[in-house]
């Protein structure tokens, strides 16, 4: 199986991970990433995730074809949650199955990596300050009125919020 | 044998019902003056601009040889008079310059059925059957018909021809000697003789909004029409327009749910999406 989803209800990792199973595969890894109560140095209250659904499932896609033909897993699922998220929910769950362990780690980091960087999915935090915010967007935008003769590379974007 | 023809633009008119100089209005990129001496250029050797004497430092009109009024403020008879003067040996295919629909097939018709031995030729007015004094030929013989004309106190040429010896042409079909007089007669006339390159220039086109920019354009979606060509032109469009604050270098393009470039060009139909810097995970 091959599949990139996107959810607007709660879902949870052990619903998914019999769809991986395959008795050719010797190794599963699964990666979680959960709302955490901060980044970078402000207290986090909740998530937005928004995403662009056509272009978010084909990118997503592609990045799971590009993980099997690179590191030869037999399966790859990613799912990622839009919508509003509390804190400890869920947001996006990624899963490979192979014959060994050593494709399936670097398939599912490859995985997480790309779809962070590549597919349109867009996160706003809420802070227990009441201020709010969009991951990347704001602090770039700043950036750039500081100093605009500067072009931010897409280098730049790769900064941020990690789980 | 017949005297040699020369052109001759009436551009000394005051526009007072235009309240702009209509020699300079537009169509299709190109003045009304410019439209009809590149009219007159392969039909006779030498064209004239008819123009009033404080006019003659006009840029627009003083890039082609002038005639200045001799006999100001009479209207459209001044600019023959004064023609008729200049070369007394020459006869003069005269021309308003407000006449944006006229056509080549009409001037060489003119031509071709001009009768040197009268006065005048014309064509009749189709709207009121009466002959048309700014698009006819004068022959040198009209010198002295227009000279007592004016010494008796009258001014309108199309009474002078509808008294005197012209030969009268049956006016041509679709309406190619309509004038225009006003600002809104103006702005149909333009819009019937825009090139259909300025009308395929405009796009409609779909943009859908995410995330900051949607907040910052303050709707997820809307369906407008653009002269842009790029995906490019129509963000900085947008970006004045909404108050965007991301430079385009901040953000990628999709056009039609796929990524694009920015320098793709646009068609009618299409969606664009600007996509702000993601942040997925």
């Amino acid at each position: 199986m091959n599949e990139f989803r996107l959810s607007v209800e709660p879902f949870s990792g052990e619903s998914l991970r019999a769809l991986l199973a395959d008795p050719a595969c010797g190794g599963f890894v699964s990666f979680e990433g959960w709302v955490r109560d901060h980044n970078e140095g402000q207290r986090v209250s909740a998530l937005e995730y928004e995403a662009f659904a056509p272009l978010a499932r084909r990118e997503g896609e592609r990045i799971l074809i590009e993980a099997q033909e690179r590191f030869g897993v037999r399966h790859a699922l990613c799912v990622h949650r839009i919508g509003a998220l509390k804190l400890g929910e869920l947001a996006v769950y990624v899963a490979v199955s192979a014959a060994h362990r050593d494709e399936a780690f670097r398939a599912c980091r490859y995985i997480i990596d790309e779809v962070k960087h590549r597919v349109p999915i867009w996160k706003k935090e809420h802070y227990v300050n009441g201020d709010s915010g969009w991951v990347n967007c704001e602090r770039c935008a700043a950036a750039v009125a500081a100093a605009p003769g500067i072009a931010a590379s897409s280098a730049s974007h790769r900064h941020g919020h990690d789980h | 044998m017949s005297a040699p023809l020369q052109g001759l633009v009436l551009a000394g008119g005051h526009s007072r019902r235009m309240a702009r100089d209509k020699a300079g209005l537009e169509y299709a990129g190109r003045s009304q003056l410019a439209r009809a001496m590149a009219l007159l250029a392969p039909l006779v050797p030498k064209s004239f601009v008819s123009v009033r004497s404080d006019q003659l430092v006009d840029p627009e009109r003083a890039r082609y040889p002038c005639i200045a009024d001799l006999q100001p403020d009479l209207g459209p008879i001044s600019g023959i008079h004064a023609a008729l003067h200049a070369d007394p040996d020459c006869a003069w295919l005269v021309l308003a310059c407000d006449l944006p629909f006229l056509d080549s097939a009409t001037l060489q018709h003119l031509i071709a059925e001009r009768a040197p031995e009268k006065i005048a030729t014309a064509f009749l007015s189709d709207f009121d059957g009466k002959p048309e004094p700014v698009c006819a030929i004068y022959e040198p013989a009209a010198r002295a018909a227009v000279d007592a004309w004016i010494a008796s106190g009258q001014r309108c040429p199309r009474a002078l021809l509808g008294q005197s010896e012209v030969k009268l042409l049956q006016a041509r079909s679709g309406g190619t000697l309509a004038n225009i007089n006003t600002s809104e007669e103006y702005l149909q006339a333009r819009a019937q003789l825009a090139p259909p390159r300025a009308t395929a220039a405009a796009r409609r086109v779909r943009v859908q909004y995410f995330a900051i920019l949607r907040e910052q354009a303050g709707r997820a979606e809307e369906a407008l029409e653009t002269s842009a060509q790029t995906a490019l032109e129509l963000y900085e469009e947008l970006r004045v327009r909404h108050g965007l604050k991301l430079a385009p270098e901040q953000l990628r393009v999709a056009i039609n749910e796929e990524f694009g470039e920015w320098s793709q060009p646009l068609a009618s139909g299409d969606t664009i999406v600007f996509l702000p810097p993601v942040a997925g995970g």
